[in-house]
């Protein structure tokens, strides 16, 4: 029995309960370390328990107690006596409960609604979130925002203490609160996705892992609320996605676009799951913003080539989009699509109404979408000062990489031939 | 646990309500105390006189400075508090949520640390 993987499988859930019987995180994490250490001290003399999990918690819990016991003979302060007293009462509850799945499933969801708690800054509920419910380091953590160790070793510390002093409750919320609470869960949860899939910085192998994770903490939020329609299109939009990851990159590591994507590296399980999962969602009467980005992915992975895709049909999903969501980043997307629709030149339009606005001065994707749109009409000067515009403003290396390739390849056929001209 | 609830709001604003709106508002704050007094969450609440009337006092090398204002300009100013019961803070947020000012200012919810008293 490989002591690495439980710990890989089973420490959110082990943790998960821990926290429940225990009332602490810090305790928990403590005990629960001390377990670990334990089995791999004894279970490759002893063979490994029938059930681990169950093992370990039990393991866990009995050094909790020790552990309380020794705390309050030097340090009487009520509030461990306090303590002490509930963990010991739990004890037997523990043993007879922590076999049973449905528990420890309910367990993790608590703890989800806990990370999760509006209460706590948004930094700080997903860096709580993959900490406790996905197991990762703090350093991973760190790695994987960019942010120093400290910071975020305080980050966690600080979160954990208002959870207990300002009595963040450890439960599912009830009716009334939860469809507003799981919008606060499921917005982690697609946040650390994002963090993952958008290939902007940090480590490929723990970028990876979020992804990962985001997934594994939808299926589960989607599996304890069946009822959640917008959890299942979140899980749809997610896997999606994900189906895309292998044919997103190329061998040096550069963005490849879509409609350049070797659309036989697409993950056809996870397209077949994310369309299964759309439609269940769809019917349930899902309808916002996740939703309507799965549907628009939908349109892309149910293309298997390129010129298939249905672009006015993506283009009115992302009109439906900006009702639900305006922001000048969907508008931006909303504008790509109706070029590929209705031809570059409606696509334009819309772009000049967009750079009125203004709000999206600084964002080098907004000159990069002129330059495409000008690239298509064949307006090759035109098109290079638009991207020379976009290349000003871009911070990424993948993608200054793209822009300086486009270019290039504009600066090329505006010398070979000259811009056509009046196609607006 | 206990917890303070601190009513924010704009005085000026208030002061502009008219009489029967005032009074409105008046009426749910008795009702909403009455009605967590049967819960068992009611500990103690107060309405402040405006902040126009507030003093601030700080001694330093044994000096005391005594001002004119709150402590702090903000456009939001401290009108009252409750001290309830809550199991949790969610139940608390619930409570400060049916606080009339929620709608158009702002409840602060704070944990009270629990001290022996001498």
């Amino acid at each position: 029995m490989d002591v690495e993987r439980i710990y890989r499988e089973e420490s959110g859930r082990i943790l998960a309960t821990l926290i429940r019987l225990l009332g602490s995180f810090d305790l928990a994490e403590e005990v629960m370390q001390e377990a670990f250490a334990i089995a791999i001290e004894q279970w490759p003399k002893q063979g490994p328990p029938d059930n681990p999990r169950a093992w370990l918690v039990s393991t866990a819990h009995h050094k909790a107690v020790d552990l309380l016991r020794r705390r309050t003979r030097f340090d009487s302060k009520r509030d461990e006596l306090q303590r002490l007293a509930e963990v010991e009462q739990h004890f037997s509850e523990a043993e007879e409960s922590m076999l049973r799945q449905d528990e420890v499933g309910d367990d993790r969801l608590r703890l989800i609604f806990t990370c999760c708690h509006p209460a706590l800054s948004l930094e700080a509920q997903v860096a709580l979130t993959l900490r406790t419910l996905c197991g990762l380091s703090t350093e991973e953590i760190a790695h994987a925002f960019l942010v120093p160790l400290a910071t975020m070793a305080q980050r966690l510390v600080r979160a954990k203490q208002k959870i207990r002093d300002a009595g963040i409750p450890y439960q599912v919320p009830a009716r009334p609160d939860l469809k507003e609470r799981l919008e606060a869960v499921m917005l982690v949860v697609y946040l650390v996705f994002n963090e993952g899939y958008s290939a902007s910085s940090g480590d490929a192998v723990i970028r990876r892992e979020l992804c990962a994770e985001a997934i594994r903490l939808a299926r589960l939020i989607c599996e304890m609320l069946p009822a959640e329609s917008d959890a299942r299109a979140l899980l749809a939009l997610m896997l999606l996605h994900d189906s895309r990851k292998v044919a997103r990159v190329d061998g040096d590591g550069d963005a490849v676009l879509l409609e350049d994507q070797n659309r036989s590296l697409w993950n056809q399980n996870e397209i077949r799951e994310g369309l299964t999962l759309l439609d269940s969602a769809l019917r349930g009467g899902a309808a916002g913003a996740y939703a309507l980005q799965a549907a628009i992915a939908a349109h892309h992975a149910r293309a298997s080539r390129p010129q298939d895709t249905d672009w006015k049909q993506i283009a009115a999903l992302y009109e439906a989009l900006l009702r639900v969501q305006p922001s000048p980043v969907v508008e931006l997307n909303h504008a790509a699509a109706v070029a590929m629709a209705e031809g570059p030149g409606a696509g334009l339009r819309l772009l000049d109404a967009l750079e009125r606005k203004a709000e999206l001065c600084d964002y080098y994707l907004l000159p990069a979408a002129r330059g495409d749109f000008l690239r298509r009409l064949q307006q090759w000067s035109e098109a290079a000062l638009s991207y020379r515009r976009a290349l000003a403003q871009a911070g990424n290396e993948t993608a200054r990489a793209f822009l300086s390739r486009r270019l290039a390849e504009m600066e090329k056929k505006a010398e070979e031939a000259p811009s056509r001209k009046g196609d607006r | 646990m206990q917890y303070l609830l601190l009513i924010y709001g704009n005085d000026e604003a208030f002061g502009k309500m008219s009489k029967a709106e005032q009074e409105g508002i008046l009426q749910e704050y008795m009702e909403f105390s009455k009605s967590i007094a049967q819960s068992g969450h009611y500990r103690g609440a107060n309405e402040l006189a405006p902040v126009t009337t507030a003093t601030t006092v700080r001694v330093r090398d044994k000096k005391r400075l005594v001002t004119d204002g709150p402590f702090a300009e903000t456009k939001e100013q401290l009108g009252g508090y409750y001290l309830v019961d809550a199991k949790d803070l969610d139940e608390a947020i619930g409570l400060a949520a049916r606080l009339p000012n929620a709608r158009w200012g702002s409840i602060e919810i704070r944990p009270i640390v629990p001290h022996d008293m001498p």
